[in-house]
This record gives C-alpha cells, sequence and structure tokens, in this order.
C-alpha cells in the first residue's frame, strides 16, 4: 500500500469488485460519466475538479473497456482480479502471483458476492458514487479486495502491514471470539409504555411513573423534574405515588419526553448501555456507566424561560 | 479521481476529527411550547445570538407563521420571543435557514 501504482488502486478496485449483477448497470452509467464530452457533467458528481481528472479518467476509460470484455466472456475471472487487489494497471495483475490465490478466490466469490448485496442493502455502494474522496469508501475498498486474500497474502509477506489490514484483522478476530464486544448490542432494554389517563379536564395522569423511574434507577424525583421543565408545565404526585401533571398531554407525546430523558440522562453514550447512575459531584451530575465504566457530565435540568400565563395581574406584581 | 492517490498523503491518527470541537454550552437556543387554555399553545424562542436584532426577526416570524407574537424582556434571560400557537418546527427550520444557525445548536423542548 505504499507505492504510486498501488495507491491508484481503490478506486480501480471498486469498480471491479461488484459482483456480476450490479457491474452491468454500474458499467454502463460510469462509462457514459467517463466520456471525455460528458465530462464536464461528471466532474462535479464526483467531486474532483482537478486538471489530473482528464489523464485518470483517461487511464480509467482504458481499464473499463477492457474489465468489460472480461466480464461478457467470463464474470468470475473478473471478479478474480477485483480481489487480486492491485488492479492499477492490468499487466500488473497477471503478474502479481496469481497462481496461489486462484484456488482461494473461486472458493470466496460466493463470500463475496453475498457481502457485497448486503452492503448495498446497507447503502454502502451509494458512496462511492457521492464521494470520491471519501475514506469511508477507500475503507471498503480495501476491505472487500483485501479481505479475503487477507490471511494468504499479508500475514506472510515482510511488508509493512497497514493500519487498515491490521484493524480488519483485529475486529475479524473480535467478531468471530467474542461478538458482544464488536459493538453489537444484543438485547434492548424494555421501558414500559408510560400509562396516561385524564384527569377532569385539565390535568393529566401518569400512572407508572415510579415504575418507569425504577427500571432507569432514576429516582422518581429527578424523572418528574425533567417531565416538569421539558412540558412547562407543574403537577404533584397524588397519594397511589402517580403523578399528576397540569395540562392536557397524549401517551404519545410523554413518550417522546421521556425517550430524550433515556437518551440524555440513562444511556451511556460510550456502549449504549443503560445500566448507569448518576453521581453529584459538587453541584454537578455525572453519568456514570456500570458496564463500561465510563463518566460524562450531564447538565442540570434547567427550566428556562417560563411565559406568564393567564391572569395579567400576576405578571404586573 | 485525482484524490485516488489517497494513500500518499499522510494520515495523522490523532488529528482532531473536528466534531468535538469546543463550541461555548451556554449558546444554546432553546424553543419551548407552553400549554395555555384549551388547545391554545404559546412558543418561546430563548437564547438568540445577541448581534440578531430581535425585532426584525419577530417581525418576519410573525409574517412567515401568520401569527401575533412578541418579545419579553427577562431579566436573566434576555429577550424572550414568545409566538402564539405551537411553532416550535417552523422556528427551528427559520432559524436554520435564514440565519445560518446550526441545527445542533438548537434546541426544541416539549412533547
Amino acid at each position: 500500500m505504499a507505492s504510486v501504482d498501488e495507491s491508484l488502486t481503490p478506486t480501480a478496485e471498486e469498480q471491479l469488485e461488484f459482483d456480476p449483477t450490479i457491474k452491468k448497470k454500474k458499467k454502463k452509467s460510469k462509462a457514459v460519466s467517463f466520456s471525455p464530452d460528458d465530462l464536464d457533467d461528471a466532474a462535479p458528481q464526483d467531486e474532483t475538479p482537478d486538471p489530473e481528472v482528464d489523464e485518470l479518467t483517461d487511464m480509467f476509460a482504458g481499464l473499463k473497456k477492457k474489465k468489460k470484455k472480461s466480464t461478457s466472456s467470463a464474470p468470475l475471472e473478473a471478479a478474480e482480479d477485483a480481489s487480486a487487489g492491485d488492479a492499477g494497471p492490468e499487466d500488473n495483475v497477471e503478474d502479481f502471483d496469481f497462481g496461489g490465490q486462484k484456488k482461494k478466490k473461486k472458493k470466496k466469490v460466493a463470500d463475496v458476492s453475498a457481502f457485497e448485496q448486503q452492503l448495498e442493502e446497507a447503502g454502502v455502494n451509494e458512496e462511492e458514487d457521492a464521494g470520491e474522496d471519501d475514506t469511508f469508501e477507500k475503507l471498503e475498498g480495501e476491505e472487500e479486495g483485501e479481505g479475503e486474500e487477507e490471511e494468504a497474502g499479508w500475514l506472510n509477506s515482510d511488508r509493512e502491514y497497514s493500519y487498515e489490514e491490521l484493524l480488519h484483522r483485529f475486529f475479524k478476530i473480535l467478531r468471530t471470539n467474542n461478538p458482544e464486544l464488536a459493538g453489537e448490542r444484543g438485547q434492548r432494554y424494555k421501558i414500559p409504555p408510560p400509562s396516561v389517563m385524564r384527569e377532569g379536564n385539565k390535568k393529566t395522569i401518569f400512572a407508572n411513573l415510579k415504575d418507569i423511574s425504577d427500571r432507569m434507577h432514576r429516582p422518581y424525583e429527578h424523572v418528574m423534574q425533567f417531565l416538569f421543565a421539558e412540558l412547562g408545565t407543574s403537577g404533584s404526585v397524588d397519594g397511589n405515588s402517580r403523578l399528576v401533571i397540569k395540562g392536557r398531554f397524549q401517551q404519545k407525546q410523554l413518550e417522546n419526553v421521556l425517550r430524550r430523558y433515556i437518551m440524555e440522562y440513562v444511556t451511556c453514550k460510550t456502549c449504549k448501555s443503560i445500566n448507569t447512575h448518576l453521581a453529584k459531584e459538587n453541584r454537578l451530575y455525572f453519568l456514570v456507566c456500570e458496564s463500561c465504566g465510563s463518566r460524562r457530565s450531564v447538565s442540570g435540568i434547567k427550566t428556562g424561560f417560563q411565559a406568564h400565563i393567564g391572569k395579567r395581574k400576576k405578571m404586573l406584581g | 479521481m485525482s484524490t485516488s492517490i489517497e494513500n500518499l498523503k499522510t494520515f495523522d491518527p490523532f488529528a482532531d476529527t473536528g466534531d468535538d470541537d469546543i463550541s461555548q454550552p451556554t449558546n444554546y437556543i432553546h424553543i419551548r411550547i407552553q400549554q395555555r387554555n384549551g388547545r391554545k399553545t404559546l412558543t418561546t424562542v430563548q437564547g438568540l445570538p445577541v448581534e440578531y436584532d430581535q425585532k426584525r426577526i419577530l417581525r418576519a416570524l410573525k409574517k412567515d407563521f401568520a401569527c401575533n407574537g412578541t418579545i419579553v424582556k427577562d431579566d436573566e434571560l434576555g429577550e424572550v420571543i414568545q409566538l402564539q400557537g405551537d411553532q416550535r418546527v417552523k422556528v427551528m427550520e427559520f432559524l436554520s435557514t435564514q440565519l445560518n444557525i446550526l441545527k445542533k445548536n438548537i434546541k426544541i423542548h416539549g412533547f
């Protein structure tokens, strides 16, 4: 990944790596966009209005033609080329110790195409059109290109390993050995929906506040304070530890506010767990996560400006 | 395509990513809603930057949203714009498009 030739490869790879089905469409659109007449139109899309564009696109146009032939004749071969990674000038690809990898490739092609499909579902492939200098894209190019030759290709070679290679290797191993650490959280925490009733005409009863705040491991006073600040009202707790809020609110509305509370004061921003507690240290609140141990400061609940509603005399006095 | 020579650039993994730039935590703009009698509501916009003329903003808002409004002077919070009705989303759109205020600096409160 150090020489100039190779540095050109990511974009070349991208175009090569599509599995046959996607390939055809892409080819067409790209081929059109690279014809010199349309270049002006294409350039803004690719976000590369440099003068070098011309040379490079010419190169790519040449490449593309070759590739097209190869795809029409044998899509598998093209895929192999793609995974071979070093696609800069095509002759290089053939020199690149192809024999050793060929077997591997054939086995992996199916996997690659499946992976491609997943990627496409995730909307990743769209990025390739959007921004050429996107770093994500580069990552993807390498991921796809080198994913399969990973073990065989660079582990045995003497050259310096690039950061991306090592990173991918790390995540691969991490995912196989302990997937729960790889950022995929399995269980979502369930919080019962607020049960909301109307009391009379102007008050709302929030019956299971206590239950909800227990689930969140927060004192219900804190939740209450937040609710009142957000809704710009006041209220009280009645005998059955139900919350009585002044004003009319629907369950959905309170749900939104609670969701915001959870985002702000309950979930750990680092590991998304809600296994946290609030600690108060000299007038500042800190959210301490019990599963990953991270701490962050949270702003206190502020009511902010409250407009005077109702009798105008109050305002004067 | 020129950017495909990405690898030639030296990449500093410790450079600032830019997403944690320090902005004053106090300059949030709060948009709140309050219930009045019946199904009437009141929107308050607190913390607009002082370099803007509140009166002119108010006039534009009133015209755009076809509602009445007023400026209330608060002792601690400065001038606050009050508008009739639930104008929270519209105010946010106005602030971000007309005044180029970042949306992350605007906080919408209420249900």
